[in-house]
């Protein structure tokens, strides 16, 4: 029996429950405007680019870059003490929309803006599943 | 031909409260203390107000039409302007602006500008030590699933695609730290005064989220600060030498800063110095916003004391210290005195400009730059302020 999972889990709000369902099928999603096509993350009523309501939440190849890093020190919530210093990361998809996700299997000082990734699916409880992105090679 | 705002209105009034760890206040408390200081800074009376703009803090950001319950509390009547603003730390040169605006629209005649908060609670008694950033520690939805908390965490990765772009480092940064240091040590009134810094002292400082060590991070501070703007004619009669409002402008670029990795000065520089008639050349002090050391490279940038991008390699040359050829944050700024949001800056130009500055005085202070910048380089405005009306 393993520990109760510590950290915070995601709340399945409406605009964001798809994504979450979808990620508990290992599957991942982000919207897509029916107006002018632009991938967005995370999920929003309008596209800020064509004004549109309309979307549909589309999968994703999964692959995409580091956009950015940033290494944690500090705890705001109990559940990350054990796991301070840690990376919270932009991937940059290939299919354009960015996401805050954290990195496995890759140590801290190995992060580097550009490093090419790839989804993988932690199921952290038997309700929930996150996204986050481990090194690929580069093809 | 010379713009008619330009000049129409000066700070005639300032107000700074106990600043730092102070107890035992609410932020409308400080707000009234900040108001009466500043009356009485001008040599004024609370019923020569008749406006009244208000940037409430985090502590009550959420209170509803917080300028009518400072008004109810300070038992002031018949406003003819009063308005709740909020534009994060670039609020406070817009409220002296929007003042400006209605002084010269004779809509009114004396605004007081008023920011307070209260971030900071008091030590617990067993002694067990509370974080003074965890008021900034913003958790946000489902992000949190990631470790992704608060606003030191949202510049980390801004800050952190300037150093991949531009080439920006870890001593840069530091640059920064130590310089504005350096002002605090002479200036009595800031929370890191007689506490010197070094390079080494910075590296060696702890991290919050890197890139940010500690010294990046700006103080978060309990206290109150307000000033009085009233029109050139009556500025004229004022206790303290005016400080003339010469120029001013917004500038609220949107989108992601990460891919402008720039503040909104790209856009107010221009519209501010045409006003005001005088160019970058024409400033002796510059007092920026600094939430961050990096906010302080971007803003240099961006008001063009140097090219895009070399922000970093600028402030490390040590010309923005004391005895440098460019006078930066000459109070220590947010980073080292108070933080005040944007009345930090504001209240260093209007010491400044006056000739208030004790040992930080600079040699020459008829004009000052005072910039104001919310949420991650979302909103900014600028002030040139000014010993002369023209």
């Amino acid at each position: 029996m393993t520990a109760a999972y510590a950290k915070p889990l995601p709340q399945a709000t409406r605009e964001m429950a798809p994504f979450w369902e979808a990620a508990r099928r290992h599957q991942l999603v982000v919207q897509r405007c029916r107006g002018c096509g632009a991938h967005r993350f995370p999920a929003r009523d309008l596209c800020s680019r064509c004004l549109s309501r309309e979307a549909e939440w589309a999968p994703v190849s999964g692959r995409g870059t580091v956009f950015s890093f940033a290494v944690m020190h500090q705890v705001y919530h109990p559940g990350f003490a054990a796991e301070v210093p840690y990376a919270v990361v932009v991937i940059e998809l290939e299919e354009g929309a960015r996401l805050v996700s954290n990195l496995v299997g890759c140590p801290l000082g190995a992060i580097a803006i550009g490093m090419p990734v790839e989804a993988v699916f932690e199921d952290v409880t038997p309700e929930v599943t996150l996204p986050k992105f481990r090194p690929r090679a580069r093809h | 031909m010379t713009h008619p705002l330009s000049g129409a209105a000066a700070i005639v009034g300032l107000g700074i409260t106990p600043q730092g760890r102070v107890y035992g206040n609410t932020p409308l408390g400080f707000a009234v203390d900040a108001v009466q200081l500043a009356l009485a800074d001008a040599g004024l009376e609370r019923t020569d107000l008749d406006g009244l703009l208000l940037n409430p803090g985090l502590a009550w950001a959420d209170m509803g039409m917080g300028s009518f319950q400072l008004q109810q509390a300070m038992g002031l009547r018949d406003l003819r302007l009063s308005a709740t603003m909020h534009l994060g730390g670039a609020t406070a040169c817009a409220m002296i602006q929007h003042a400006a605006q209605a002084i010269a629209a004779s809509l009114c005649t004396t605004v007081a500008c008023v920011f307070s908060d209260v971030p900071l609670k008091p030590p617990k008694p067993e002694g067990e030590r509370g974080s003074s950033g965890s008021a900034y520690g913003f958790v946000r939805g489902w992000e949190a699933a990631y470790g992704y908390f608060g606003v030191n965490a949202m510049y980390a990765l801004v800050a952190r695609r300037h150093m991949h772009r531009y080439g920006t480092t870890q001593d840069h940064l530091g640059a920064v730290a130590v310089a504005q240091r350096r002002w605090a040590n002479l200036n009595p009134a800031a929370q890191m005064h007689e506490q010197p810094l070094t390079l080494e002292d910075y590296h060696r400082s702890r991290w919050i989220v890197e890139p940010f060590h500690l010294f990046d991070c700006c103080l978060v501070s309990n206290g109150g600060l307000a000033v009085v703007v009233t029109g050139r004619e009556r500025a004229r009669e004022a206790r303290k030498p005016p400080v003339y409002i010469r120029g001013m402008a917004q500038g609220h670029l949107g989108g992601d800063p990460s891919d402008t990795l720039s503040s909104g000065a790209v856009l107010s520089r221009e519209p501010a110095f045409r006003m005001a008639g005088l160019t970058l050349r024409d400033v002796d002090v510059v007092e920026l916003y600094d939430c961050y050391t990096f906010t302080v490279l971007v803003t240099l940038e961006d008001y063009g004391f140097c090219p895009k991008g070399e922000g970093g390699p600028f402030t490390a040359e040590h010309v923005t210290g004391p005895g440098g050829r460019l006078a930066v944050n000459t109070g220590g700024g947010q980073l080292s005195s108070f933080y005040m949001w944007g009345m930090t800056p504001v209240s260093e130009g209007v010491i400044q400009v006056r000739g208030e500055g004790g040992r930080r005085q600079a040699a020459k202070h008829d004009v000052a730059l005072v910039s104001g910048n919310g949420g991650v380089l979302s909103t900014h405005s600028t002030l040139i302020l000014a010993r002369e009306p023209s």
